[in-house]
């Protein structure tokens, strides 16, 4: 039995990664319909396995163990090895869901494409890298995963690479998260250094009882080991997962394709970040300093891009700046160690910003790839399929009951006010904030894309209409979950066993268990109903509701509004344009500053001291050494035998005479 | 094991000398009529006698012959090499042979007599059968040299080749000469164990020490005792320069440890200094003046040269590790200079030597396959991963960083960072520059083949490098 559930798991990431191979390098020879057909079937596959192996870990059978030694080195070995439990199927299934939609939906949008196959390829692999780092039981094959979405991510970011802008953002997503990917490679170093050991079980075994080692990175000044490690490790999630201030790639990356946009930068990479948080969180639990490092960071993610979403009038970075706002939550509920719910949160944001990203694709092929919602409206009678799934996408994005994301969000928000960790008043205001926030600027976009008249001209109008059914039927696949997530999913994975020996939670952070204690005794669907009812009446509702209200007020019932209050707080408007100045702040300090002291370095540490001292020189100095010894083979044979015997002279001399002192 | 007269172990070197005076009668009366019938048997001779060979793997160390002759693990190896490395450079010179009117039984019979010599000096264990060896193997490639006798470079080749060589056979015999003052003894054992526990203020031993250690840097060619390299690379045929350049080279490394192993291992540290002026001069002078060269086959002249120097490395470390290191550099020079030579011959035809550097001008254009074959050719030499020629190097300088001879290895890998030039230049001239005339490629096919087999072993036998490093260890190991 569990050889053959050690075949399934390695079947999940390979049926990914075969078609992903098959569309890519034969793509031209299999045609589309091959190319999508081998991928979508591949993904497919994967989901169910995936489903198979959730009902087999639900059944209590987990597994760690190593499936390949890739190499040994210096006694190290480097492992491909697995470890399926609750939080890795759960994974698992959200990623293969998600994605398969994906594959189906981009049948339909990418239909004109001439790098069809190859997007296909793509997707797919992103899909196998995805698997493998979710699946993995060592940080080393974690990295792997880590590195091959980032790649997979640069790809399709920069999917039309024609485009100058979409080559900008690729390269920007690149490099910013190289700086995250920095911070995590340390972290693995140093985990290395102080464990010995990459493996998950190995480490985490033996973290309490090294919690009191310290480094000295500074001469003079000792640092906790933990606390580094974890900061470390958490700089790379905040690369990958975009948190302030290394947010930047996010919004950019919206230049790849919509169905990119749904995969990548709001279901499942972005999430790699919490995932990865919440699955070291035996380490995180021994630092105090780095919980509420994450806590604070999360906090300010959560509340100033979700700012930043209400002044974008492109549909797609409307949604982007959600996903910044809500991964932001995510990493809240890390910090207020409440990593349950934020894997729960990552679930339901998975299905329902997969949605709303689909649904912004779904217009943009209506209007014919224009993406300005200044030129849309009046869209719900033309579009009601996707329409009344962008309200269900919106409706669970700020929090109503019983959309899933209330349910998740609501958690969130009473985790952190149960927390006790330095940061937590200051993050319970922000996420509070972020919810009104939240709201308003996704009820804008339904408003402005659906409600009122239409702004586009007559040519555009005219043609537009529903999508095909390709596009369609995702929506709705993924409108179920946005629904129907939150309630069925709150008990098992926040009140309940599931993240047992999973996820660990030290005794004074333990939020889930006090907020738990409050529903002391209820199960099921009347623990549902009591905690839906304690929602209706706490503040968190009544933000969101008045987040909407407030929308309907500036774009439907007074159009003209939303023009004087931007007149009239013009100067935090320009603010919130310039989205805090980060942009330029990189642009001039580091982008310009790097590629000055390259340039330096070029002409005076490479062309000049490198090539022209050392490397031409020393070639030019051998030369001139072979040209003076060539003459010394004259072609005369007694001038031959004298240099014998000047060798033997020479030998003589030296062993005789020299040597012997 | 001591026979008086055990004829069993030297059943190779019998059967080669009887067929080699059969072949010299057979081909004075079917010449006219059966021209290749001497290749054939010539090659025949060598399969039976690797055949035989191979009979004596694995056992136990044997003198006989008086304690003249002696048979272990290391001479098996060796000589399988020689016989093989022969037969495999007979097969890419037949056509050459043809074209050029040098197919007499002669060239056949002198190739047998040379192995005959090698196998002589690698099973000898005396200083009298060395030197008959030594003799044997040079009296028959001076002879070769001058095959062309018409060819007035190849004659004068042949002439510096014999006054050089008999200097240097002068030398050492002198050097045998004092050895036999200081010890009373030719034996190599009882030298051996005469010189236990004399110093190096000991003048007569060590003057007999260095006109040995002369004699040995001639044979190999190390600078400054290297002067003949390159004339006769040039100047002789490449058929017999294919020749010079693989399989007496292995038979100088057994000459190496009969005379330095077997005979002076207690004095050691001394000849070991001796080598490493040897060597690094080597390394030095033939890396460098290589990259002025603009004759192939004196640049490889070159490049061999400094080869000897990387093959002494492994020596100078002194003790069985370096030894077999050395014994597996020697086999993987031997064997990528058959490709390399095989490989000049097959671009040659009739009237048209492809000797000049600029007769391989865009080769990869008109031939990409021999092109890529001298390009790996020429990887394998310059020692860049993942060629055997890059374990080859790596053994030798693993060997000295062994014995904490670092700054040495430092040097060898410098030196063979400026060797790559020249061997990358082969490289560049072939697929980057123009082709000036056409080629065409007259060799039979059974060369093609195995020129193109040879050089992709060079690459393909990656996997099994483990085993033939193991083989030479083993040889080393057995040793009697």
């Amino acid at each position: 039995m569990q050889e053959e559930m050690k075949m399934i798991y390695l079947a999940v990431p390979l049926v990914c990664l075969i078609p992903a191979i098959v569309a890519g390098l034969f793509g031209r020879k299999i045609g589309r319909i091959g190319a999508h057909t081998v991928t979508i079937l591949g993904v497919g596959l994967a989901f169910f396995l995936s489903c198979y192996v959730y009902m087999d870990v639900m059944d209590g059978n987990t597994f760690n163990g190593t499936v390949y030694v890739w190499g040994i080195s210096g006694g190290f070995p480097f492992e491909v090895g697995f470890l399926i439990d609750s939080l890795t199927a759960s994974m698992m299934v959200i990623v293969t869901f998600v994605s398969w939609m994906v594959h189906i939906y981009t049948i339909g949008y990418m239909h004109d494409d001439p790098g069809y196959q190859r997007f296909f390829s793509y997707i797919s692999l992103f899909t196998f890298s995805m698997l493998m780092l979710v699946m993995s039981n060592n940080f080393l094959q974690l990295f792997f995963g880590w590195e091959a979405v980032g790649l997979v991510s640069y790809l399709l970011i920069g999917f039309w690479y024609t485009r100058d802008t979409a080559i900008y953002a690729n390269l920007k997503a690149f490099l910013v998260n190289r700086v995250g990917d920095f911070g995590f490679l340390i972290g693995i170093a140093a985990i290395y250094a102080t464990f010995g050991s990459v493996d998950y079980s190995a480490v985490f075994a033996s973290a309490p009882s090294l919690v009191d080692e310290t480094i000295e990175i500074i001469p003079g000044t000792s640092w906790n080991m933990m606390t580094f490690i974890c900061i470390m490790l958490f700089i790379g999630a905040m690369g990958k997962s975009a948190q302030v201030p290394l947010h930047v790639w996010l919004p950019d990356s919206m230049e790849g394709p919509t169905p990119i946009s749904a995969l990548i930068h709001a279901a499942t990479m972005v999430t790699a970040g919490i995932f990865m948080v919440a699955r070291t969180s035996p380490l995180f639990e021994l630092s105090e300093t780095a919980l509420s490092v994450v806590l604070v960071i999360g906090a300010l993610t959560a509340f100033f891009m979700a700012l930043l979403g209400l002044v974008q009038n492109d549909i797609k970075r409307v949604v982007a700046y959600s996903t910044l706002s809500q991964l932001g939550y995510m990493t809240v509920a890390l910090g207020a160690s409440g990593y349950a719910v934020a894997i729960f949160h990552l679930g339901t944001h998975a299905f329902f910003k997969a949605l709303l990203f689909l649904g912004a694709g779904s217009v943009i092929i209506a209007m014919h790839h224009e993406q300005d919602m200044r030129k849309m409206g009046g869209l719900r009678k033309l579009m009601p399929w996707t329409y009344a799934t962008a309200v269900i996408g919106s409706l669970a994005l700020a929090g109503i009951p019983p959309f899933a994301g209330f349910f998740s969000k609501d958690l969130i928000i009473e985790s952190v006010h149960a927390s006790t960790i330095p940061g937590s008043g200051f993050a319970y205001v922000a996420v509070l904030a972020g919810v009104a926030i939240t709201a308003f600027y996704s009820f804008r976009l339904l408003f402005m894309t659906f409600h009122g008249k239409p702004r586009m001209d007559e040519h555009t109008l005219h043609h537009v209409k529903e999508s095909p059914w390709v596009v369609v039927v995702p929506l709705v696949l993924l409108a179920i979950p946005s629904v129907l997530a939150g309630f069925m999913f709150m008990e098992p994975m926040a009140f309940s066993n599931y993240f047992e020996g999973v996820i660990y939670v030290s005794e004074e952070h333990d939020v889930l268990g006090a907020i738990g204690s409050i529903y002391e005794g209820k199960t099921g669907f009347s623990l549902v109903m009591a905690f839906m009812l304690h929602g209706m009446v706490a503040l968190p509702f009544w933000l969101a509701v008045g987040g909407i209200l407030l929308a309907w007020l500036f774009y439907i019932k007074k159009p003209e509004l939303p023009g004087k209050v931007v007149d009239s707080v013009k100067p935090l408007y320009n603010v919130l344009v310039n989205k805090y100045g980060f942009d330029d702040f990189n642009q001039t300090v580091f982008a310009n500053g790097t590629v000055k002291i390259g340039k330096f370095m070029s002409e005076y540490g490479d062309r000049r001291l490198i090539d022209g001292f050392f490397v031409n020189g020393t070639a030019r100095v051998v030369e001139a050494f072979s040209r003076f010894l060539k003459p010394l083979q004259s072609g005369l044979v007694y001038q031959y035998a004298f240099a014998m015997i000047l060798g033997l002279l020479g030998l003589m001399t030296w062993f005789l005479r020299v040597a012997q002192g | 094991m001591n026979h008086i007269l055990n004829m069993q172990v030297a059943t190779p070197e019998i059967f080669i000398f009887s067929m080699a005076c059969l072949i010299l009668m057979i081909d004075l009366y079917t010449h006219d009529r059966l021209p290749l019938l001497s290749y054939w048997l010539t090659q025949a001779t060598l399969v039976a006698g690797i055949y035989l060979g191979l009979g004596g793997m694995g056992t136990e160390p044997v003198t006989t012959f008086n304690g003249m002759f002696i048979h272990d693990g290391m001479s098996v190896v060796v000589k399988l090499a020689i016989m093989l490395f022969t037969l495999i450079g007979l097969v890419y010179s037949r056509q050459y042979i043809l074209d050029r009117g040098m197919y007499r039984g002669e060239y056949y019979v002198l190739v047998l007599i040379a192995v005959l010599g090698m196998m002589v000096m690698t099973s000898a264990s005396h200083f009298l059968s060395l030197y008959l060896g030594l003799e044997l193997l040079s009296l028959s490639l001076y002879t070769l040299v001058a095959i062309n006798r018409d060819s007035d470079t190849a004659v004068e080749a042949a002439m510096k080749y014999f006054v050089l060589g008999a200097v240097a056979s002068g030398m050492l015999l002198y050097g045998m000469s004092l050895m036999y003052g200081v010890t009373g003894s030719l034996d190599i054992k009882t030298i051996s164990a005469a010189i236990q526990g004399m110093q190096s203020d000991d003048v007569m031993l060590m003057l007999g020490l260095i006109f040995i250690v002369v004699g040995l840097g001639f044979k190999l060619g190390v600078v400054p005792f290297h002067m003949w390299i390159p004339d006769i690379y040039q100047g002789a045929p490449t058929s017999v320069v294919l020749f010079i350049a693989t399989a007496p080279k292995l038979a100088a490394f057994a000459m190496v440890i009969r005379l330095l192993v077997d005979g002076f291992q207690s004095i050691a540290v001394n000849w070991s200094d001796m080598l490493v002026i040897l060597a690094v001069l080597s390394m030095a002078l033939g890396n460098i003046v290589a990259i002025a060269q603009a004759n192939f086959k004196r640049m490889l002249a070159y490049s061999a040269i400094s080869h000897m120097g990387y093959f002494l490395l492994g020596i100078i470390s002194a003790n069985p590790n370096g030894y077999s290191a050395s014994l597996f550099y020697m086999i993987i020079y031997a064997f990528t200079g058959l490709a390399a030579f095989g490989l000049i011959l097959l671009m040659s035809r009739s009237g048209f030597e492809a000797e000049n550097i600029s007769d391989y001008r865009g080769l990869n254009r008109e031939h990409p396959w021999y092109a890529f074959m001298i390009a790996l050719v020429m990887f394998s030499m310059a020692g860049l991963p993942p060629t055997v020629g890059f374990y080859a190097k790596l053994s030798v300088i693993q060997a000295l960083v062994d014995v904490n001879m670092i700054s040495l290895a430092v040097i060898a890998v410098l030196l063979a960072v400026i060797g790559a030039f020249y061997y990358l230049r082969i490289v560049k001239t072939m697929y980057f520059d123009a082709p000036e005339a056409e080629r065409t490629i007259t060799t039979g096919l059974d060369a093609r083949v195995l020129v193109s087999l040879n050089a992709v072993m060079l690459l393909a036998v990656m996997p099994w490098i483990g085993t033939i490093m193991d083989l030479c260890m083993s040889a080393i190991q057995s040793m009697g």
